[in-house]
């Protein structure tokens, strides 16, 4: 694991590459310098002193004095969202992060609803594993462009290498970008990718108490969809409870009962995307057309300067 | 709950502060950790500790500021403490409460040398 710049576990792997890039480093003894980064687990790279010893007489050193942060201590993943967030507002792409335990039955539904959108969206897809590229190759059977993030031993995707995934990803203007994040309640609920909303999947075979067992990850979430509906008949699960349960956290949260199984609910899952998808290439077409209001008014200045 | 990545997060944030700043040890970090922010404080010193061994922050010491948890209850329309996300209101007993404070994870101050 890279300690030292700590922007991505050092098993990271975006469709079998490492992400490796330029940093610079500040050593504690104040020398700085950079060098590039391949993200393996071993640093061959000579970090020269590694530590100040408390005696040190280097210059300027000696008096204490205090530095304000005040920062969020996420601030660096989220500024990372902040550009992927801009960058997927400039071209119109709709934009999830689909959160669950593993098992919930996100992959097929996510192959289930690629399946449906035929023809009338384009979708492309970013997965999040530890290991394998199962999950992307079942997406790619289905023709939609999909890339595999393995993130070692990290537990979450976060924003960096999202990013890197993107540039990777053919997207299409005005598209839809579905994130399957890493199987977990826990973790990626802290971690702004730079998605539209998260979605949490809760399938009916787990516990209905999960939203208060694990209130964070339902409280980010805008929608829960409640999957496996289809085996209702044969469970004591209660989708009321669960409900209650989920909206005692997250008072807002909206819900859709769905089976990919059998298709139930697909309906009203789709027009939530398609709504979503359509007010995201409204904001681009708006942003197009007053950027190409203020080039026109720009010309008309420098034409009467001209003049 | 992911107590190794926020420590990274700290580093970072050390690092690029001494890169701005210009100073080349520091000797104590104040956390403002939130009461509902889910951080164990517990395991991020632990964290701390492991992240920073061999870096700028090597030996500092951790003092944790906590933020109380509030939230906004919508059957009272008033402000109340929480001490947990999914809590009841302590004045109505419901649950229709929207935390408003106790998130916060920051980096607050240094003292550097």
């Amino acid at each position: 694991m890279c300690t030292t710049c700590g922007c991505g576990d050092g098993e990271v792997k975006i469709d079998g590459d490492d992400p490796s890039h330029e940093h610079e480093h500040v050593h504690s003894d104040g020398t700085r310098h950079s060098h590039g980064h391949e993200h393996a687990g071993d640093h061959a790279h000579d970090h020269g002193p590694r530590y100040a010893p408390a005696h040190s007489h280097a210059p300027g050193l000696g008096a204490r004095r205090m530095v304000q942060i005040e920062q969020d201590i996420l601030a660096k993943n989220n500024a990372y969202a902040t550009e992927n967030r801009q960058r997927l507002a400039d071209r119109g792409i709709f934009t999830l992060n689909l959160v669950s335990s593993p098992g919930s039955g996100k992959t097929t539904l996510l192959v289930k609803t690629i399946e449906l959108l035929k023809g009338r969206q384009r979708v492309a897809v970013i997965e999040g594993d530890q290991q394998t590229s199962q999950d992307a190759e079942r997406i790619r059977a289905t023709g939609a462009p999909a890339i595999q993030i393995n993130t070692g031993k990290g537990c979450h995707l976060d924003a960096h290498m999202v990013g890197h995934a993107m540039g990777k990803l053919e997207l299409a203007d005005d598209s839809l970008l579905m994130i399957e994040n890493v199987g977990n309640l826990v973790c990626p609920a802290a971690f702004d990718l730079g998605e539209a909303h998260k979605v949490v999947i809760l399938s009916v075979t787990e516990g209905e108490d999960k939203p208060i067992k694990y209130p964070d990850m339902f409280r980010a979430a805008t929608l829960m969809l409640m999957n496996k509906c289809d085996l209702l008949p044969h469970l004591t699960f209660s989708v009321p409870r669960a409900i209650e349960f989920a909206r005692r956290v997250n008072p807002g949260i909206e819900v859709i009962e769905v089976s990919a199984t059998t298709g139930q609910g697909m309906d009203a899952w789709l027009a939530w995307l398609e709504g979503g998808a359509a007010a995201a290439r409204g904001q681009r077409q708006d942003s197009v057309s007053s950027l190409k209001h203020r080039v026109a008014e720009l010309e008309a200045q420098l034409a009467a300067r001209d003049v | 709950m992911h107590e190794m990545s926020l420590a990274e997060g700290v580093l970072q944030l050390i690092e690029d502060a001494a890169h701005h700043q210009e100073f080349a040890k520091v000797t104590k970090v104040w956390l403002e950790i939130g009461q509902l922010s889910g951080v164990e404080i517990e395991a991020m010193k632990f964290c701390f500790d492991a992240v920073t061994r061999d870096s700028i922050a090597d030996g500092a010491r951790l003092e944790i500021i906590t933020a109380p948890g509030t939230g906004w209850c919508l059957e009272c329309s008033t402000t109340v403490p929480m001490t947990e996300v999914y809590g009841e209101c302590p004045q109505c007993g419901g649950y229709q409460v929207q935390v408003t404070g106790g998130t916060e994870m920051r980096v607050k101050e240094l003292e550097v040398v």
